[in-house]
């Protein structure tokens, strides 16, 4: 019941930057792990970036991208994917043996709709 | 006559060093201040990384120890190489000494900001190491977490509380009671927040990766803030996820605090035997760290376990075997 | 408060002779308080409190927005202590909690850095030609109260508690940060479960009532608040806090700073102007009262006395709850009578300042 009256504030509230795990929804990221469980092994050495083709020319981070999927934060994810030239040197890398182009994969499939 | 070494410490590095200097020839006295022997072994349910039952290991300790004199209910108040006197005053002579005291469970209450002993559901590794043993793990209002959050380095690598080592094995018992909390409730969400992950053991990074791939629990790399209870008693925690950069809530149903080793309390009396030397950590420190791991400084008088510094099971035991060869070899050499 | 910490956190609080010290604020924001605390220290429990009209702002504001450097404000807390040296007194007891907070870091500093307190006394001298001897004891005027909580307890007309269920009441308590955040050891509960105002209102028959965002700052922030672009987030603070506290429908918030009770007073309005969204029960806000307005109304004062036209949240439908007779029609009513005009109205006291307040109990 906001009052109708116009008032120059100058200022709004601000919104909170925290991830916020209660309000995410987890299931695409559920889904995307029972395909690939492989992606929870990442430690997050940062092998994968610090090869990438994308990523050493744009802001394209594919280590951010798939943490921020399994926080259940999926939006831009699909389209930051794009950036992936799927050229498969973070695989080479990895020294978890992920499947890192099957992630880029399946995220795009299973987040087509976000 | 035989001689005699008093064992400070009923405890795995204790019980081991008994039965060795047995199979040695000598006269082990074990002095326990509690009234059992056994240690925080007792306490624990299932050992990492391969779960063997913690009573398994225990009993076959003690299998070693016909023969021994046992003293429980007793403790030590001052050591010196040739005698041990006791807090009620009993003054025992000896050959030697072994320093089996052991260390302290952190007390998480310590850590104010995590609410341990005020939410009802915020729990230790300890509490529910507890609740395995007793064969059923529950919220506190008896029903079924679906959500967990564990937090790494509770009590270690952490100068507000004056406990700036790391005490290793906490990092591989977290690993170990979310893939347990997972086999009981493989419904439930498991989070580990964590600083760093350090496998130092065999077989660790592999049960590390085992929870990861097999058991889906979610690594989260972090420090918990704080933590608070809502309305429906359940535990509202915030940290940053520093892997992407931005700071993180969630409310869980259930918050283990993975709790460091403390030197125990008891190390300030052995510190009152001149010669002897204590860490900044308060843990004993020995001779050196390399050839002299069981030596004090002082002869005579021996360590084993974790008087001297956090330690897994296994390490402690063979302490207790080393301790025991040398105490040995220190009499012997005697004129 | 459940649990024990708190009892691991002592100060040390002077019992009597306070030198009194007040803040730049609160006379503007809650002018009632200051006056409150005087009549109750010196009134109600007969101690002896001296003030000096000379005393300046602490420039605490001025220095958390780095505009006063370290050594002017060393030399203004100088000329305080050398005030109070004057007037014959040995324990500080400050208002403000950022001159709390102030007056504790300059002792801590000249403590750690003796250099400091010399060059410190060197510039007070030049300027001023005073001298100074250290506080022997340095107390926020909440810690004083909080000492005396047992007195007023006993001599309290009023219990905080529903007068009509006899139901403690639903109180949240917020700390500011310069309390214990600073120097935990030198707030009575430190900076985790700070005790001082919890021990006032279990003290006084009310439940303290503790939620997720307890220890949320109230977002000032000084220099975040002060540039109006950043406002944003100075009130984004608050509403967490609200949003956290409101689940728990408390009767009142009770703080111990200047500028959280501002803050979340006033915030409320914004809120509810910019978003829509009212706090408390029955949509009315959630009062929020100064420590010595809570000791105040136990003590039987008159609420107007104390200020409490002030708030921007009306405090009626509290006053009712506690079964405290007022005069409703004398809430504008300034000194010797004088009518001062109906604020505007507002969406937070949209009951009860437009119209008279229909008293409901």
């Amino acid at each position: 019941m906001a009052i109708e009256r116009s008032i120059n504030w100058g200022y709004s509230i601000s919104r909170p930057r925290a991830v916020d795990m209660d309000a995410n929804e987890h299931e695409a990221a559920a889904r995307l792990l029972r395909k690939l469980p492989e992606l929870q092994a990442c430690i997050t050495c940062g092998s994968c970036v610090a090869t990438c083709t994308a990523g050493n020319l744009t802001e394209f981070n594919f280590r951010m991208v798939h943490t921020l999927v399994r926080r259940g934060e999926y939006k831009g994810a699909y389209d930051e994917l794009n950036k992936c030239m799927l050229c498969g040197k973070c695989r080479l890398v990895c020294p978890r043996g992920i499947n890192t182009r099957a992630v880029v994969m399946a995220v795009k499939r299973i987040l087509g709709e976000y | 006559m035989t001689e005699k070494v008093i064992i400070i410490g009923g405890g795995v590095a204790g019980l081991q060093a008994a039965a060795t200097l047995l199979e040695l020839g000598l006269k082990p006295v074990v002095v326990e201040k509690t009234t059992h022997i056994g240690g925080k072994l007792n306490d624990w349910h299932k050992l990492f990384p391969s779960l063997t039952p913690a009573s398994a290991v225990l009993a076959e300790l003690k299998s070693r120890l016909e023969g021994v004199e046992i003293l429980t209910g007793t403790e030590a108040a001052e050591i010196t190489p040739r005698s041990v006197t006791m807090t009620d005053g009993r003054r025992m002579e000896a050959d030697a000494v072994i320093v089996a005291s052991g260390f302290d469970v952190f007390p998480a209450e310590l850590k104010e900001e995590y609410g341990y002993g005020l939410y009802r559901n915020v729990y230790t590794t300890v509490d529910l190491e507890r609740m395995f043993a007793e064969g059923r793990v529950h919220l506190h209002d008896g029903t079924a977490p679906r959500r967990v959050a564990f937090l790494h380095c509770v009590g270690s690598r952490d100068e507000k509380v004056d406990q700036r080592h790391c005490s290793r094995v906490c990092c591989i018992t977290g690993v170990k009671q979310a893939m347990e909390i997972k086999a009981v409730f493989p419904g439930a969400e498991v989070y580990n927040f964590y600083m760093d992950i350090r496998m130092f053991g065999p077989g660790y990074e592999e049960m590390y990766r085992e929870a990861q791939e097999n058991y889906n629990i979610h690594f989260i790399r972090g420090r918990i803030s704080e933590a608070g209870e809502t309305q429906d008693r359940r535990i509202q925690i915030k940290a940053e996820d520093t892997l992407i950069g931005r700071p993180l809530k969630m409310t869980v149903d259930m918050l283990v605090l993975i709790v460091g080793m403390k030197a125990g309390r008891s190390n300030g009396a052995l510190a009152r035997c001149p010669g002897i030397e204590l860490r900044p950590s308060r843990f004993a420190a020995p001779a050196d760290s390399f050839c002299s791991n069981v030596y004090s400084g002082v002869p005579g008088i021996f360590y084993a376990g974790t008087v001297t510094a956090p330690k897994n099971v296994g390490e402690s035991i063979n302490e207790g075997v080393a301790a025991a060869v040398k105490a040995a070899g220190y009499i012997r050499s005697k004129p | 408060m459940r649990g024990a910490s708190w009892k691991d956190y002592q100060k040390e609080i002077a019992d009597d002779n306070y030198f009194y010290v007040r803040s730049c604020i609160r006379q503007n924001f809650f002018p009632g308080s200051e006056k409150a605390f005087l009549s109750i220290l010196r009134d109600d429990l007969g101690k002896d409190v001296g003030e000096d009209l000379k005393h300046t702002s602490c420039t605490g504001i001025g220095y958390h927005t780095d505009i006063v450097p370290l050594e002017t404000i060393m030399t203004v807390v100088a000329r305080q202590f050398a005030l109070m040296t004057e007037a014959g007194y040995e324990n500080l007891t400050s208002s403000c909690i950022t001159s709390f907070g102030i007056y504790t870091e300059m002792l801590e500093t000249w403590h750690e850095f003796p250099e400091t307190e010399e060059r410190t006394r060197e510039y007070l001298y030049k300027a001023t030609g005073r001298e100074f001897v250290k506080p022997r004891n340095v107390a926020h005027t909440s810690d004083v109260i909080y000492k005396h909580r047992g007195r007023i307890a006993a001599q309290g007309k009023v219990r905080l508690v529903n007068s009509v269920t006899g139901e403690p009441l639903k109180v949240v308590e917020h700390i500011g940060c310069h309390y214990a955040k600073l120097f935990p050891k030198k707030g009575v509960g430190g900076s985790e479960f700070p005790y001082v105002l919890a021990g006032m209102i279990e003290a006084w028959g009310g439940e303290v009532t503790d939620y997720p965002e307890r220890r949320h700052c109230c977002g000032f922030g000084f220099r975040n608040y002060l540039v109006q672009a950043n406002r944003g987030f100075s009130i984004a603070n608050s509403q967490k806090k609200l949003e956290s506290m409101s689940r728990y429908r408390p009767d009142f918030i009770v703080t111990n700073c200047p500028g959280c009770a501002m803050f979340l007073d006033k915030w409320q309005y914004t809120i509810a102007e910019m978003e829509g969204t009212i706090y408390g029960q029955d949509g009315r806000g959630i009062p929020v009262l100064t420590y010595e307005e809570m000791a105040g109304l136990v003590l039987g004062y008159d609420p107007w006395t104390l200020g409490m036209q002030m708030h921007q949240v009306a405090v009626e439908p509290l006053l009712d709850k506690l079964g405290i007779d007022y005069d409703p029609a004398a809430k504008y009513l300034g000194r010797n009578g004088k009518y001062l005009g109906v604020p505007d109205q507002g969406a937070v006291n949209m009951n009860c300042t437009s119209q008279p307040y229909m008293r409901t109990l």
